[in-house]
C-alpha cells in the first residue's frame, strides 16, 4: 500500500515564494530554496513549485531555483505556471524537476498534455485543475466548471469530463485545486475531491483549503484523495509537516515516517 | 570514478546530484571508453522499454553494460534500468540485456487494496520494502523506512535468490534485486530521502567482485 502524501506547496514569484489568500495580496515569505530544503528536512513527500512571475523576461530566474532545489533536496519536485511548451517543459525538466504541471496551457491548447507525455514519459505530466463550484447546467453536468486567471474566467468546461479527457490525453497525476475553498483555510472541497479521483485511473493531489490537520485526514480518506497540497497552514508556522503527519497516523492514515 | 549511463531515458541530473551530495565523482555519460574505464555503473532510466533499448543498441551501450556486468564491476539499476537488465519486457514485447535472468510484467488492471479501494497504476509515491535476505545495500535502513516509486511494469527474476527485498502494490513485488556485482531498485533511491541516500551511499562504498 502507498503511503499518502504530504505536499507543500510554494508559490514563487521573481525568485522569491509568495502566499496569496485567494490569490490576492501576496506577501513575500522567502527564499525558495531554503524553504524546500526546511520542508525535504521537516518530512515533505514531494514539494511543488508555481512559478507566478508576470513577465516573460524573468522567467529564467525560476530555472535557476529548479537548479539549486535539485542540488538540495532528494525527493520529487515538480514545477507549474507559465509552462506554455513542450520546449517549456523540456528546460524545466533539465533543471532537475521531477514533473511539470500545466493548468490554463492546457485548457487552451489540450494537446500540450499528450505532446508532454510522449516526450517525456506520463509520469511527468502533471494537469493543474482551478475549479469553481457552479451548479449543475446543460453543459456543466457535474455542477463543476473549469476556470483559468485565477479563477477570474469561466471556460464552459465540466471538471469531470476534463479530468476525464486529460488521463486520456497522458496526463500522469491531476492536482486539482478548489478556488472556492483556497485560502480559506476551512478545509478541502471533498465533493469535488471525490468526484474526480472516484473517476480517474490517476492520483489525485487535493488542492485547497487545507487549515487544520484534520481537514487532510477528511480529504485523503473520504475525498479519496491520494495526496494533499498545503501552504499558509505550514508556511506561517501553524503546524509542521510532523506535527501533521502523526495526526493522519493516530487516525489511521498510512503516511511515510522520517 | 561512478558512470552514470546517459542514453536519452529520462533526466539523469538527479542521480548525479546524489552521488555528489555523498561525496563521490560521478559523470553522466555514452562514452564507452569512459564507461570501461570507470570503477561503478549507475544505469538509470525514465520511459519504456522499447525506445530505450533501441537507444542503448544505436549508442554499443548493451554491450558495454554486459562487460563490466562479467569484468565483475559493482552495476546499479534503477527503475527502467532495472528492467532493461533482465531478460525481457512485456513494454512493447522487448528483448532485454539479460544479465538478469527473469522477465519485466505489467501490474493487473483493478487491482484493489485489503481495504477494497482500487488501486492506480501507475504505482506512483512512497512505499515500503521487505528484505528477503539479508544485503549490504540494505545496511542502515529501518523498518519503517520508505521510497519511492513510479512505474507501471515491475522486474520477476527467475531465481528468488537473487530477490533482496519486495514491496506490495497489489501483488507482492521484486523491488532490490542483488547478487554478485548487481545491484538495482525498482524504485528510485536518487528521489528517496535519506533512505535512498544510504542505499546509494552502500553500493558507492561497494567493492568490485
Amino acid at each position: 500500500m502507498l503511503s499518502k502524501r504530504i505536499i507543500p506547496c510554494l508559490d514563487v514569484r521573481e525568485g522569491k515564494t509568495t502566499k496569496g489568500i485567494k490569490f490576492k495580496n501576496n506577501v513575500d515569505i522567502g527564499d525558495p530554496v531554503e524553504m524546500a530544503r526546511f520542508y525535504y528536512e521537516e518530512g515533505a513527500d514531494e514539494i511543488v513549485f508555481y512559478d507566478i512571475t508576470a513577465s516573460h523576461e524573468k522567467r529564467d530566474i525560476m530555472l535557476d531555483v529548479v537548479k539549486r532545489v535539485a542540488e538540495t533536496i532528494f525527493i520529487p519536485f515538480s514545477v507549474g505556471g507559465g509552462i506554455r511548451s513542450v520546449d517549456d517543459m523540456r528546460s524545466v525538466l533539465l533543471a532537475g524537476a521531477e514533473k511539470i504541471s500545466v493548468n490554463s496551457a492546457a485548457v487552451k491548447n489540450p494537446e500540450i498534455i499528450s505532446q508532454g507525455a510522449n516526450a517525456f514519459g506520463s509520469q511527468c505530466v502533471v494537469l493543474g485543475m482551478d475549479v469553481k463550484h457552479v451548479g449543475q447546467k446543460e453543459n456543466i453536468p457535474s455542477g463543476y466548471e473549469i476556470v483559468i486567471n485565477g479563477g477570474r474566467r469561466y471556460m464552459g468546461i465540466d471538471a469531470l469530463e476534463w479530468a476525464i479527457r486529460a488521463e486520456e490525453a497522458g496526463a500522469g497525476e491531476i492536482c486539482l485545486n478548489s478556488i472556492d475553498a483556497d485560502g480559506m483555510q476551512e478545509g478541502y472541497e471533498l465533493k469535488l475531491t471525490a468526484l474526480i479521483s472516484e473517476n480517474v485511473n490517476i492520483p489525485v493531489i487535493a488542492s485547497g483549503g487545507a487549515g487544520l490537520p484534520e481537514h487532510l485526514a477528511d480529504v485523503l480518506t473520504k475525498g479519496k484523495a491520494d495526496a494533499a497540497l498545503i501552504a499558509s497552514m505550514v508556511h506561517y508556522g501553524n503546524y509542521s509537516i510532523n506535527e501533521i503527519k502523526s495526526y493522519l497516523d493516530l487516525n489511521g492514515i498510512r503516511v511515510r515516517k522520517t | 570514478m561512478i558512470a552514470i549511463i546517459d542514453y536519452n531515458a529520462g533526466n539523469l541530473t538527479s542521480v548525479a546530484h546524489a552521488i555528489t551530495h555523498l561525496g563521490f565523482k560521478c559523470k553522466v555519460t555514452n562514452d564507452i571508453r569512459f564507461i570501461s574505464e570507470a570503477e561503478k555503473i549507475i544505469f538509470p532510466g525514465v520511459g519504456a522499454a522499447g525506445s530505450a533499448m533501441e537507444s542503448l543498441k544505436r549508442l554499443g551501450l548493451d554491450q558495454a553494460l554486459k562487460k563490466a556486468f562479467s569484468d565483475g564491476k559493482p552495476v546499479f539499476g534503477i527503475c527502467l534500468g532495472t528492467q532493461i537488465i533482465m531478460q525481457y519486457s512485456q513494454e512493447n514485447d522487448t528483448e532485454c540485456i539479460g544479465i538478469i535472468d527473469g522477465s519485466v510484467k505489467p501490474f493487473q488492471k483493478n487491482m484493489t487494496s485489503e481495504n477494497g479501494s482500487k488501486l492506480k497504476i501507475p504505482h506512483m509515491g512512497w512505499n515500503k520494502i521487505y528484505p528477503e535476505k539479508d544485503h549490504p545495500l540494505l545496511l542502515g535502513l529501518k523498518n519503517d523506512d520508505e521510497f519511492y516509486f513510479v512505474h507501471s511494469f515491475y522486474p520477476a527474476p527467475e531465481h528468488k535468490e537473487h530477490v533482496v527485498a519486495k514491496t506490495d502494490y497489489g501483488i507482492r513485488f521484486p523491488s532490490i534485486i542483488g547478487f554478485d556485482n548487481i545491484f538495482a531498485t525498482q524504485f528510485h533511491p536518487e528521489k528517496s530521502g535519506k533512505p535512498g541516500l544510504v542505499i546509494l551511499n552502500n553500493f558507492c562504498r561497494s567493492k568490485p567482485c
